[in-house]
């Protein structure tokens, strides 16, 4: 047995000694030291980090951020047009079962809701600068209160788009609206990411990738993806 | 159709389930006529990999006829052609750097968080392999859907057989990316631990790289045997004490590039694999990489370690200080199967690199459970089984290899 071990368990055992000693000093050294810097630090923003990445929500907001990027390897403006028609959407956000124009800035969404129900919503977009960003939000008659916001910026080289998308929401009182909140608890920036990723697929391969194929669960359809 | 199924354990079972379906323009469907069990599939086997759900179809080696094809498939039918196991979209950032195992579109986007949460990014999709990398079913059946057909499948010409070129699916380019990540140089001196079929096609290509010399590491007399008849020394290290053997056998230098062929499920009766084991058993590690931190000893200084062992999370007592002191560089990753293809179909049909010595089996689908139980309990005379899904049910074949033939009679008359 451990033929091939080590060749001396004293030296091993006197280097694991030290570098616990090490690691344990390095660790509280480290401690202290972020202890410093936040403390430095607590009021003033210094950092280029995404506010949805911040620690600490900034002040004013509606509800915290859900921001999530990718990056597409089309060039900004082609994936502009392609978000700018919301009618769309259905096509990569899982949630999103149908959008209708009203007219030029205004758009109705169906949101697929639990147990079966869906979601009325009417958008308005807010902001539009061709190339770099849409933004929107919800109006009054909606049933939930959103904002969203998609930024394109030219990544550096050959690699595409960055692709952000930004929403804020803020579900109102009533059954509905008691467990999309809670949904939208739960799994803070996953729809965000998965639509981004969906965009994504299509915008650079032309499909959306799904695993539908068989197995030996009776419940699943071979021509349906699963999870 | 009929396909193999993983419910759980060891419990590996042919079910009848429904046949797959053309869903997105690139697809194709094929027939399939071969298909290999991987010693990954035995990590699945064993269920040290999370995320498999009962009834999921196994197998990412394999390939077949095409049947069916979408409208933006570039395959025809009745073309025969061989599937990487790694699902790649051609398009995407990693794709067109050739990183195709990394591809950023194929693991669906509902299957993509769970590898967003262990590992910080997505991973590519591969076929038959848990839901971690996009739950799509396996070859290990009559018929499968390919998706991004366009990208991954390597038509083969006639006149090649099935064993032949079943193994561009995953073993063949795997031990070539494995030699590559060995940064060979002239004069070198490479170690394998592990010879199943990844580290046999490691060593072939090490050679055929130009290293001078390739030591094998493993404790099966037949894959030393096979080892040995590719052109490599070999060490038992249930007869050798391996780190003094390699640096003797290297003139006290240690060999230039480590090769770690063995993955998760290293065997070996020492100290640190037992712990190992039983933290496993606990769910307190997923890791028993006993042969890569002997590797890592055994590596020279400045030398290279190539990693195409499997492994899925964290490992203990890893030696980082071992790395750092001895200025290792690490390569590693799973193989980018469609960058290797072309190149070794060609060097297939000019008879350079030889692919079926190390086959011993051959089965029908039908006898798929009882092949997997003999590939994990008899891996010295189980070097690599092929399915035919065109054998008659339940028919299995041993099958010698000149190679083998000659193992064979060394080791009765021995």
């Amino acid at each position: 047995m451990a033929q091939d071990g080590y060749a001396s368990k004293g030296t091993q055992r006197a280097l694991i000694g030290a570098g616990i000693a090490a690691a344990t000093a390095g660790a509280a050294a480290m401690f202290l030291w972020n202890r410093k810097l936040n403390q430095d630090h607590d009021d003033d923003l210094i950092s280029d980090a995404p506010s949805w990445t911040l620690k600490k929500a900034p002040e004013g907001g509606e509800g915290a951020p859900i921001g999530r990027t990718v990056t597409i390897g089309r060039p900004a403006q082609e994936l502009f047009d392609e978000w700018r028609d919301f009618t769309r959407f259905p096509r990569f956000m899982e949630n999103v079962e149908r959008v209708e124009k009203l007219d030029g800035k205004r758009s109705r969404w169906t949101i697929k809701a639990p147990a079966d129900s869906t979601v009325e919503l009417v958008t308005e977009i807010t902001a539009e600068e061709p190339g770099r960003r849409i933004a929107w939000k919800s109006t009054p008659d909606s049933q939930i209160s959103t904002t969203g916001e998609v930024l394109f910026k030219t990544a550096p080289g050959d690699r595409g788009t960055y692709v952000s998308l930004v929403q804020t929401y803020d579900a109102p009182g009533g059954a509905i609206g008691k467990l999309f909140a809670k949904i939208l608890q739960r799994e803070p920036g996953i729809q965000a990411r998965r639509d981004l990723r969906r965009f994504k697929q299509l915008m650079e391969t032309g499909e959306v990738t799904t695993n539908a194929s068989p197995s030996g669960r009776k419940s699943e359809n071979p021509a349906r993806a699963h999870i | 159709m009929r396909a193999l199924t993983w419910h759980g354990r060891h419990d590996v079972r042919v079910d009848t389930v429904p046949d797959p379906e053309i869903v997105n323009p690139r697809d194709a469907i094929l027939k399939v006529t071969s298909t290999a069990i991987c010693g990954s599939d035995l990590h699945l086997y064993d269920g040290y990999i999370p995320t498999m759900r009962a009834g999921d179809i196994l197998g990412h080696e394999f390939m077949g006829e095409v049947v069916e094809t979408g409208s933006k498939s570039t395959l025809k039918k009745g073309q025969r052609g061989v599937v990487p196991f790694t699902v790649s979209c051609g398009d995407c950032f990693f794709c067109k750097k050739q990183q195709f195992s990394a591809c950023d579109n194929s693991n669906p986007s509902e299957t993509s968080d769970a590898s967003m949460m262990l590992m910080g990014h997505e991973m590519g999709g591969a076929f038959g392999y848990a839901h971690l990398t996009g739950g799509y079913a396996g070859g290990q059946a009559e018929y499968v859907r390919v998706p991004y057909s366009d990208v991954g499948p390597i038509v083969v010409p006639d006149h090649l057989d099935d064993d032949q070129v079943l193994f561009l699916s995953d073993i063949l380019p795997t031990g070539w990316m494995a030699a590559e990540n060995a940064q060979i140089e002239p004069g070198d001196t490479i170690a394998v631990w592990g010879c199943g079929p990844v580290g046999l096609f490691a060593i072939q290509s090490a050679l055929i790289m130009g290293a001078a010399r390739v030591i094998a590491i493993d404790h099966f007399p037949t894959r030393l045997e096979l080892a040995k008849k590719l052109g490599a020394e070999i060490i038992h290290y249930h007869q050798a004490n391996v780190r003094d053997a390699l640096n003797e056998m290297t003139g006290g230098i240690g060999p230039d590039a480590v090769i770690d062929c063995v993955g998760m499920e290293s065997h070996g009766l020492t100290i640190d694999n037992i712990a190992d084991q039983v933290k496993a058993q606990l769910y307190l590690a997923t890791e028993r990489p006993h042969a890569l931190r002997q590797a890592i000893l055994s590596c020279r200084k400045g030398g290279r370690v190539s990693i195409p062992g499997v492994y899925g999370g964290f490992a203990d007592k890893f030696p980082l200080g071992q790395l750092m002191e001895k200025g290792l560089t690490v390569k590693t990753g799973q193989t980018h199967v469609q960058k290797y293809t072309k190149p070794l179909l060609e060097m297939i049909e000019e008879g350079k690199v030889d692919t079926t010595f190390l086959i011993s089996h051959h089965a029908s689908l039908e006898a798929g459970p009882e092949m997997y139980k003999h590939w994990h309990d008899e891996q010295n005379s189980y070097t690599k089984i092929v399915l035919k899904t065109a054998m008659a049910k339940g028919a299995v074949e041993e099958t010698r290899t000149p190679a083998q033939e000659i193992i064979h009679r060394e080791m009765s008359n021995a």
